[in-house]
């Protein structure tokens, strides 16, 4: 077990160097960031070499990854192009809010999903089945963005009970949080029913039952461990799907995250801020699938011998 | 015996044959807006009442259905919004069909090389599919612009880019199945080439599964659609694409809520109609691929 | 005390609503088990023998229901019982083997949690006394090293071994009625004849009474004392297994013993009868057989009565009235 886990780990350093790699290359062969910088009316040849001088432009490419790397393991990608403050400051700040929505969004989504997508299949044909059918068709045809601004405009202005963009208190999570669990829900209760009635279907849940085990022992121990595992997997893909919505939500409601840090950066052509956005991303993404592969061995014995 | 709602009873008796084909029915309403989306795509011109970008500062903000002459309302700057949602039909369905289309062929011919060949062109290509599928579209897509700046290429670019893999994955496993039946080990073996194999021998039995991966792709290529142009990086600020519709009607969604509310709608209507299109089809051509999504 | 009646089903019908009509896999079927009788029920696919083991059991699968007749276990109808009283019943009183005793154990647990969460609903003790009976369990079925095999999952177990994991524990609580249905259709041949012993071992061992759900008549003459044939929903013949063998009475037994010379071949498929079994929801009506039958004759317009051709043999086909 150890040493898939320490083969997982060599293989999420070894595509954080590729991605390291692609970043970098990325924002130096298109277009160059010194001229970004310079005002249009006044560059002179001068100004031009300063700010190249200024930026590190000038040494050859593969000093400049090497700088690029051995700053990126200190979170330090040099000074955003805008506001001249340095890149690990911005991480810093914008980190947080973002991991904090990720994280009661994939809450809500498995709070909210598995016991619904159980229910459904345990009470089939029943409210619960009926609505949260409804619920995944349009959790998966409904765009987040627009979901978003429904929401706004029924909590925020008709109704006025929740507050619609910012990040001051509690209550500022919960339509953002919503939205970001939207989509992931519908597809964990879609797979939770399937992955439950496939389950009930088995020959040993129907042998526990034969040998006279209650049938809540046989639902929530037997089933359910079962049903899970395909969840634990479908969660593993979908924080790429959390990831996207992380932008998309925290464009919408004005949230101070990283996902807006790399939007901004990247309409503004503002490279350092995107290496940054970018690398700690990957990082935080590379390192929640390795924890998911280490739960999914705990779930399921299978894999663990 | 007393009965309670609790049922874990599962298995179903075979339905009959009349059973399954009741169930194939033809799903109408799914089909209705699939043409006139198609409709709308082909004679935008045509049917449009107003040009989609022309301004009309006088008319601007009109509610829906307060003059007949704007019967779904204008935008801020006085843009007819029914004119606008029927030119987005045109750009969401000529960028999706073109990413939708290059995805497809590149991903069948990916996965057909790396299924039929297998090895270490398989091994490579699959490492590549596995980077693609697990890459974060959006992130993707922010990449890609910040290399070829905002526009439709950079869209198309990027949807692409995801969508490939998927195509690559399902292709190569039904392609896995196929070079074992008979007929390909007897052609390999009365030495038929492999590109004539893989063409006139697998292709055709690869064509039903990449039929349905097709028509369940759609609604996800037009949701990935609608939200790059939402973030501003796709068409310029203005054009007609229903992303960027919603994305100007949220500044203003105290004041003039049908801006985002029907765009929104339309999106959510198209994805709606190919799902539900993209399901009977998969059960129509092929019932093994119930759990491919 | 051998001759007493565990178990009794009078007339039961077990009907399948679905949307395209009634179903009827169990149409009115009469059977009997005395203690420590092996009772042999044998027919091809979809002829009712499965359904009628889960209706004993109470858990025909949606959208089946018992729809009338009694099922009478040690004098009480089981149809009257609650839903927690038939749970009560399951496993301390009749038990099953299902057809693939592989699948039968949960991949995520271990063999011991299995029996031990089996053996706590019969015995009210702490953890370690179960284990150990537990232990003595898997020493019964013949498991060596009984004690480190409970900390084992099932995939790290052999398949012969899995299969008498599953024959502990359904004798962990000392049921009356084993009923094993079709369980050996997906095994191969040497473990399928350790199967067998081990049910017959497991028989000697609890003297419970058997019903073999087969479409063998190897099995039926190795196994079984009586043996019923089944044919679209109803019990075409029934007899002791050497009067059956010697003077089958309906047409479709002797077809079905005609086409196993040697007693060793399936009889999922038979060659000697022409046709297929029918559909269950278009039935023919009169006898149900008459279709495939060689002897079928005019009266076979209406269903025959079940006819005694000898003492504890009977027959539904009009050749025997």
């Amino acid at each position: 077990m150890w040493q898939f886990i320490g083969i997982r780990v060599i293989q999420g350093i070894f595509t954080l160097l590729v991605i390291s790699l692609l970043v970098f290359l990325a924002t130096r062969l298109t277009g160059d960031p010194a001229l970004v910088l310079l005002p249009a009316e006044a560059s002179s040849k001068a100004d031009y070499e300063r700010v190249k001088k200024q930026l590190g432009l000038d040494k050859p490419l593969s000093t400049q990854y090497l700088i690029f790397l051995k700053g990126a393991v200190q979170g330090d990608f040099g000074l955003s192009i805008r506001d001249r403050r340095p890149t690990r400051d911005l991480l810093l700040e914008r980190l947080p809010a973002t991991l904090q929505l990720a994280l009661a969004g994939m809450a809500l989504a498995i709070v909210v999903g598995v016991p619904l997508g159980i229910l459904s299949a345990v009470r089939r044909d029943s409210i619960f089945d009926k609505g949260g059918k409804l619920f995944a068709v349009l959790g998966m045809a409904a765009p987040q963005f627009w979901v978003a601004i429904m929401l706004i405009l029924l909590f925020g202005a008709i109704l006025k009970v929740l507050p619609t963009y910012g990040r001051e208190g509690p209550e500022n999570f919960i339509l953002p949080s919503f939205v970001l669990a939207w989509s992931i829900m519908a597809g964990i209760m879609r797979l939770g029913r399937s992955s439950m009635l496939e389950v009930l279907d088995s020959d040993y849940v129907r042998f526990a039952r034969i040998k006279g085990l209650k049938d809540g022992m046989v639902v929530w121990k037997h089933a359910l461990r079962n049903a899970l595992i395909p969840i634990l997997t479908f969660s593993g893909i979908s924080l790429a799907g959390l990831l996207n919505g992380a932008i998309v939500v925290e464009q919408v409601f004005a949230w101070p995250g990283l996902g807006r840090l790399m939007l901004d950066g990247v309409l503004q052509r503002n490279f350092p801020v995107v290496q940054a956005a970018v690398m700690a991303s990957a990082f935080f993404y590379i390192l929640t699938a390795l924890i998911v592969d280490i739960l999914y061995v705990y779930a399921d014995p299978r894999i663990r011998h | 015996m007393a009965t309670t709602d609790l049922v874990l009873e599962t298995s179903q008796p075979q339905l009959s044959r009349r059973q399954r084909l009741a169930e194939k029915r033809l799903p109408w309403i799914p089909i209705v807006v699939l043409l006139v989306l198609l409709v709308c795509t082909a004679f935008a011109h045509w049917l449009a009442p107003h040009d989609p970008t022309s301004l009309n500062i006088i008319n601007s903000k009109l509610a829906p259905f307060e003059s007949m002459e704007h019967p779904l309302g204008t935008d801020v700057l006085g843009r007819d919004m029914l004119s606008r949602l029927i030119y987005g039909a045109r750009t969401t369905a000529q960028i999706s069909v073109t990413a939708l289309a290059l995805g497809a062929i590149i991903g069948t011919v990916v996965g057909l090389v790396s299924g039929y060949w297998g090895g270490w062109s398989d091994a490579i290509l699959m490492r590549i599919t596995d980077a693609a599928l697990g890459f974060p579209t959006i992130l993707l897509a922010l990449v890609v612009v910040v290399i070829m700046d905002p526009g439709p290429t950079a869209i198309i670019l990027a949807v692409l880019l995801t969508v490939w893999a998927r195509f690559a994955r399902m292709i190569r496993g039904d392609v896995l199945t196929v070079k074992g039946y008979d007929f390909v080990t007897l052609a390999r073996i009365t030495g038929v080439k492999s590109p004539v194999i893989l063409w006139r021998h697998i292709f055709p039995n690869v064509a039903n599964t990449l039929m349905v991966i097709t028509s369940l792709m759609v609604g996800q290529i037009i949701l990935l659609e609608a939200a790059l142009s939402f973030l501003g990086l796709g068409l310029s600020p203005g054009a007609p694409a229903w992303g960027i519709m919603v994305a100007e009607g949220q500044e203003v969604i105290l004041d003039v809520w049908w801006l985002s509310l029907f765009p929104g709608v339309a999106i959510t209507v198209v994805v709606l109609a190919f799902n539900f299109f993209g399901d009977w089809l998969r059960d129509y051509l092929d019932p093994k691929l119930r759990r491919a999504r | 005390m051998t001759n007493d009646v565990i178990l009794q089903v009078r007339d039961l019908q077990t009907h399948f609503f679905t949307r395209s009509g009634v179903v009827k896999a169990v149409d009115g079927i009469n059977f009997e088990l005395k203690r420590g009788e092996t009772l042999g029920i044998v027919g091809e696919s979809g002829s009712g023998k499965s359904m009628t083991a889960w209706s004993i059991l109470g858990m025909v699968p949606h959208p089946g229901r018992i729809v009338g007749g009694a099922i009478n276990y040690l004098g009480e109808n089981l149809l009257e019982k609650s839903r927690g009283e038939m749970r009560e019943i399951r496993g301390s009183g009749i038990c099953m083997v299902m057809q693939d005793p592989l699948t039968s154990l949960n991949p995520v647990f271990t063999v011991g949690d299995q029996l031990v969460e089996t053996l706590r609903l019969e015995y009210d003790e702490p953890k370690r006394s179960l284990r150990q009976r537990a232990a003595q369990l898997l020493a019964n079925v013949r498991i060596p090293a009984p004690e480190d095999r409970l900390a084992n999952f099932p995939h790290q177990m052999s398949g012969g071994m899995r299969q008498r994991v599953v024959g502990a524990i359904s004798i962990a609580r000392a049921p009356n009625l084993l009923i094993a249905d079709e369980p050996t259709t997906s095994l191969d041949a040497t473990i399928q004849l350790q199967y067998l012993r081990l049910l017959k071992d497991i028989q000697d061992q609890t003297g419970a009474a058997i019903i073999f759900i087969t479409h063998d008549f190897g099995i039926v003459a190795r196994m079984c004392d009586r043996v019923a044939v089944m044919y679209a929903g109803r019990i075409v013949e029934q007899s002791d297994v050497e009067d059956m063998f010697d003077r089958p009475a309906h047409p479709y037994t002797e077809a079905l013993l005609q086409s196993v010379p040697d007693l060793d071949t399936d009889v999922d498929t038979l060659p000697s009868i022409e046709g297929q079994p029918p559909s269950l929801d278009a039935l023919p009506a009169g006898c149900s057989f008459a279709p495939r039958c060689p002897h079928a004759w005019d009266r076979c317009q209406e269903y025959p009565d079940e006819f005694t051709v000898a003492p504890g043999h009977t027959s539904r086909c009009w050749r025997s009235e």
